[in-house]
C-alpha cells in the first residue's frame, strides 16, 4: 500500500511538472466566453500594456459629438432592469458610485469597455481596483450587447447635461 | 440490490465466498500507473460525462471520468428542497400523476440521444420505475423538462431504451396487470386471464425532443426486464428480454424460475408504427399525465391525457417473434454492428449469442417451435449464433468496445468477463468488489462505441471505505479497456444506488451550455424586470410579492401587512446576467423549501405564515462580499388585523429611490 501511496504522489509531482510551462494555454483570453471566473481573468493581461484611457474590450474612437436623446431614452430603459439595482443617477453610492459625473471622469470608450464586460478590466485597472476597495462587490456583467452599451452610455451622458 | 431479489440467496453465497477468502488483488489488482491515469490536475476537464442512475433517491447523477468526481445531482422524479425543484410553484407540475402528485421514484435506466446511431449529447431520457414515466432532460440546461406518465403499465423497468436516430425510446411494463380499460378489481389469481404486459412506443420529436406516446403493444402477460434496439440491419427492431413466462403471481424466485427458458421478444417498431397510421389497434380510455417545462415562462405545465392506441398480438402477428433465451434474462444488449443480440441469463451458465440475419432467415424459413400466448416462437438454435460457456455465474449485462469484444457484468461471481463476440471466447475476467449489476463503456450500447474505459457499478461495497453505520454506499470502479486485458484504476461511492449510466465525450455537451437565461426572454408572468417593476399585490388572502435580487439585496426586502391565513407567493426575478451567479430565497418557517434562481430566472416560493411575527429572509447563496447583508424583514399581523400593506428597499426618509410604497389590493 504504501508504495502505491508513493506512486501516486509521484504520478501527482509529474502531472503537475508537466503543467508548469503551458501557462499561456490554460489561461483563457479576456475575450473568451469561458474567462467568467475571476481568478482566470485575473493575470490574463500584464498591467504594462494597459491603456487606463481606453480600458480592456473591443470598444474604442466612440463618436460622442452629438446626443441622441432617443437613444439616451433606450439606455434608460435598460438600466432599469439592469444596472440601478445599485447605480443611482445622481452622486450617491449605493451599492456602487453613483453615475452623475462618471462621463467626466471617464473616456467613452472606456465606458463601453468596462459596462460590457467588468472582470478583466476590474483586474488591471488602477480606478477600478480602488473602486472594489470601496464597494467591496465586483461589477456584475449583466450581458450588454455593444448597441446596450452605446445606449446605456447615452443615458449617462445625459444625467451628465449631454443636450 | 433490492431490484435483484432474486438473487438475494446467492449473493449472500458470494459474498460470504467473497469475505470468507478475499479475492486476490484488493490491493494488488491496482497496478503503479493507475494515478497517473486518473488524475485530472486542478482546473483540467474531465474527458467524459458520465450521467449515472440514481436508483432508490429518484435523481440522475453526473460525474467525470477518469476522475470519478461528481459534478452535479439532477432531480428528475424526486423532490430537491436544495434547490426547489418539485417544491416551487412552476416546478411542481412535473411531478403530477394520473395517481396525483408523486415527488420520488426508483430511477434505473438511462440513454443519451443519438443520431444514427452515435451519441449526440442534446438530452438523457430517464426511467421511473415504480410510477410508471420517463424523463427527458435537456443537456444545454441540465434541467428535467419533461415527464410523460405511462398508462396501462406497472414497473417501467425496461426503459428509456430508443431507436438509433432517437425516433422512439420505449418502455416496457415489468409487472403484468390488467390494462386500464378493464377491471383491475379481480382476484390476484386470475393473473392468467386477465394480466397483460404493455410495452410503450413514445414518439420523439426530432427537433424539440418533445414526447408523445405513439402507440402501445399488447403482449402476453410476462414480465419486461431490459431491452435494446437493433442498429444498421437491425434498425427496425426492438429486442425486450423477458422472465416469468410461468406467469407467477407469488413466490417469483422461486415460481418463476421453472422453465429451462424464457424469451427475448423481437418487436418491428417500423411495421407496428405502420400498422397504427394504417388504422389498426384499439382506442383504450385512461389517463396519463405529461408534464412540460417551458424555458421562457419557467414553468412546468401539466395536461391529463386520455387516450391511447394500442395493439394486440393479432394485430402485430407478422411484426413481434419469441426468441427462447436461457433462464430468466435479464441484460438485451445490441452490439455496435446490430448483428448479434445477447441476452444475459441470469439464472444461466451460459451467455446465449442470437444472430440477427438468422432470425430474419428463421422466421422466412417459419424454423417456429410453436407459439406463447398467440405469439410465434422461433426455434432456439434458428436464431442461435453461439453460446459463451462458462463466462461466470449470474451473467446481468453486456457493453461493447466497437472493437469486437463484449464486456459482462457477472453479479454472482463478482466479476466483468471480455470476450470475443464472434469465436465466443473468454480474453479476460477482472473482480469486482463487490456484486456489480450495471457496466458501462462510453457509448458502449451505441454503434460507435468510444471505448478506453469501463465503470462497473456495484451493489455491495462492505469493506472498500470507511464505515458510515448500516447503511454503506455503492460504488463504481473504472477499468481501463484500451489493452488486451482490463486494469483496474478507480473505485469511487456513488449517490443514491446507481443502475445503467451513459456516457460521451465532453465537448459533445459542453460547448452547447446554457450560462444564463436572458432576462429580455423571460415571459414568466410574475417576472419583475428591474427594481422600479418591484411590488406586493393583495388579492384576497393570497399576497404576490414581485422581488428582484441583484448581488446582494432583495427589492423589496421589508414587507409589512401580511396576516395569519394568508398565502404569500414570492416571485423571486434573479436580475444577473452572468454565469454561475444564481441567489437563492429562503424566509423563516417555510414548510416546502428554499429557491435557487439561476441569473434572468423567475422562481415562486408559496410561503403560509401560522404565527404572528417578524420573519427574516435572505439569500442562501453566497453570491458576493456582501452576501451575509443580503436579508430582509418580513411582519405578520394577526389574523384579521388592519395593518397596512406597504414594502419598501432601503426606506430612508430622504430617499427618493426607495421611499416606503403602499401594496395594491385587489
Amino acid at each position: 500500500m504504501k508504495s502505491l501511496k508513493t506512486l501516486a504522489f509521484a504520478a501527482v509531482t509529474l502531472a503537475l511538472l508537466s503543467c508548469g510551462g503551458d501557462k499561456k494555454d490554460s489561461i483563457p483570453t479576456a475575450s473568451s466566453e469561458t474567462s467568467a471566473t475571476t481568478e482566470t481573468t485575473a493575470s490574463s493581461s500584464s498591467p504594462s500594456s494597459y491603456d487606463p484611457k481606453r480600458g480592456l474590450g473591443p470598444h474604442e474612437n466612440v463618436d460622442v459629438s452629438k446626443f441622441d436623446p432617443a437613444m439616451a431614452a433606450a439606455g434608460k430603459k435598460i438600466a432599469e432592469v439592469k444596472c440601478t439595482s445599485c447605480h443611482k443617477p445622481t452622486e450617491e453610492k449605493l451599492v456602487g458610485p453613483g453615475w452623475k459625473g462618471v462621463t467626466t471622469r471617464q473616456t467613452p470608450e472606456w465606458i463601453m469597455n468596462f459596462i460590457s464586460n467588468p472582470d478583466p478590466m476590474i483586474a488591471v485597472d488602477p480606478e477600478l481596483q480602488k473602486q472594489l476597495e470601496l464597494c467591496l462587490v465586483r461589477m456584475p456583467n449583466q450581458g450588454l450587447n455593444d448597441t446596450e452599451a452605446r445606449e446605456v452610455l447615452e443615458y449617462m451622458r445625459e444625467i451628465d447635461g449631454a443636450k | 440490490m433490492k431490484s435483484l431479489k432474486l438473487f438475494g440467496l446467492s449473493a449472500i453465497a458470494a459474498i460470504t465466498v467473497l469475505t470468507g477468502c478475499k479475492p486476490k488483488g484488493t490491493e494488488n489488482a491496482v497496478s503503479g500507473d493507475a494515478a497517473e491515469k486518473v488524475y485530472v490536475a486542478p482546473g483540467k476537464y474531465d474527458e467524459f460525462y458520465n450521467f449515472v442512475s440514481g436508483g432508490f433517491n429518484g435523481q440522475v447523477n453526473v460525474y467525470g471520468l477518469p476522475s470519478g468526481r461528481l459534478l452535479k445531482v439532477l432531480p428528475v422524479f424526486a423532490q430537491n428542497p436544495e434547490n426547489g425543484y418539485g417544491y416551487s410553484e412552476e416546478t411542481k407540475p412535473m411531478l403530477q400523476t394520473s395517481h396525483g402528485f408523486i415527488p420520488w421514484d426508483d430511477q434505473h435506466h438511462l440513454s443519451l440521444s443519438q443520431t444514427n446511431g452515435e451519441v449526440d449529447g442534446r438530452w438523457l431520457f430517464a426511467n421511473a420505475n415504480n410510477t410508471p414515466r420517463v424523463a427527458r432532460l435537456d443537456l444545454k440546461t441540465f434541467k428535467t423538462v419533461e415527464i410523460l406518465e405511462l398508462p396501462n403499465s406497472a414497473g417501467n423497468h425496461s426503459s428509456p431504451f430508443l431507436t438509433e436516430n432517437t425516433e422512439y425510446v420505449v418502455a416496457g411494463t415489468r409487472f403484468a396487470v390488467p390494462t386500464d380499460d378493464k377491471n383491475g378489481d379481480v382476484p390476484i389469481n386470475t393473473m392468467k386471464e386477465n394480466f397483460k404486459g404493455v410495452l410503450s412506443f413514445i414518439g420523439i420529436n426530432k427537433d424539440s425532443g418533445d414526447m408523445d406516446l405513439s402507440f402501445q403493444i399488447e403482449a402476453p402477460g410476462i414480465n419486461f426486464d431490459l431491452s435494446h434496439a437493433g442498429k444498421g440491419k437491425s434498425t427496425d427492431w426492438f429486442f425486450f428480454s423477458c422472465y416469468n413466462s410461468e406467469k407467477a403471481n407469488t413466490l417469483l424466485e422461486v415460481n418463476a424460475s421453472q422453465n429451462d427458458k424464457d424469451f427475448i421478444m423481437a418487436v418491428n417498431w417500423k411495421k407496428a408504427a405502420e400498422l397504427v397510421k394504417a388504422g389498426k389497434g384499439r382506442k383504450v380510455q385512461t389517463e396519463y399525465a405529461h408534464n412540460k417545462f417551458d424555458e421562457k415562462t419557467h414553468t412546468a405545465t401539466s395536461t391529463m391525457k386520455k387516450e391511447v392506441t394500442v395493439l394486440s398480438v393479432e394485430d402485430m402477428k407478422e411484426a413481434m417473434y419469441l426468441i427462447p433465451c436461457p433462464k430468466s434474462p435479464h441484460g438485451c444488449d445490441v452490439d455496435p454492428t446490430g448483428e448479434y443480440i445477447i441476452g444475459s441469463g441470469k439464472l444461466a451458465a451460459l451467455i446465449p449469442v442470437f444472430s440477427f440475419d438468422k432470425i430474419q432467415k428463421a422466421i422466412a424459413d417459419k424454423a417456429f417451435s410453436g407459439d406463447y400466448d398467440g405469439v410465434t416462437v422461433i426455434k432456439y438454435e434458428a436464431a442461435l449464433h453461439g453460446e459463451v460457456q462458462k463466462p461466470g455465474l449470474g451473467p446481468l449485462h453486456t457493453e461493447f468496445d466497437g472493437k469486437g469484444n463484449a464486456y459482462t457484468s457477472m453479479f454472482v461471481s463478482s466479476e466483468v468477463v471480455k470476450w470475443n463476440i464472434k469465436d465466443l471466447k473468454v480474453l479476460d475476467r477482472q473482480p469486482t468488489f463487490y456484486s456489480v449489476g450495471h457496466l458501462m463503456i462510453p457509448g458502449g450500447d451505441s454503434k460507435k462505441p468510444f471505448g478506453k474505459y469501463l465503470v462497473a457499478y456495484n451493489k455491495i461495497t462492505k469493506d472498500r471505505y470507511l464505515p458510515t453505520g448500516p447503511e454503506l454506499a455503492q460504488s463504481a470502479q473504472l477499468y481501463d479497456i484500451s489493452g488486451d486485458k482490463m486494469k483496474l484504476l478507480l473505485d469511487f461511492p456513488t449517490f443514491g444506488e446507481p443502475h445503467y449510466a451513459q456516457a460521451c465525450p465532453g465537448d459533445l455537451i459542453s460547448k452547447n451550455q446554457v450560462k444564463f437565461f436572458k432576462i429580455a426572454e423571460n415571459q414568466h408572468p410574475y417576472a419583475t424586470k428591474g427594481e422600479a417593476e418591484s411590488k406586493v399585490v393583495r388579492e384576497g388572502n393570497k399576497v404576490h410579492v414581485y422581488m428582484t435580487s441583484i448581488r446582494s439585496h432583495f427589492a423589496p426586502d421589508n414587507i409589512e401587512g401580511i396576516r395569519v391565513g394568508d398565502e404569500v407567493y414570492f416571485h423571486v426575478t434573479n436580475l444577473e446576467q452572468d454565469w454561475d451567479v444564481p441567489h437563492g430565497f429562503a424566509i423563516k418557517g417555510a414548510q416546502n423549501a428554499e429557491l435557487l434562481i439561476m441569473p434572468g430566472e423567475t422562481c415562486t416560493l408559496l410561503w403560509k405564515p401560522l404565527k404572528a411575527g417578524m420573519y427574516p429572509m435572505y439569500c442562501t447563496d453566497f453570491c458576493s462580499a456582501l452576501h451575509q447583508e443580503m436579508q430582509g424583514y418580513v411582519r405578520v399581523s394577526p389574523a384579521g388585523s388592519s395593518t397596512p400593506l406597504i414594502y419598501s428597499l432601503n426606506n430612508k426618509k430622504d430617499n427618493a429611490q426607495g421611499p416606503v410604497k403602499q401594496g395594491e389590493t385587489k
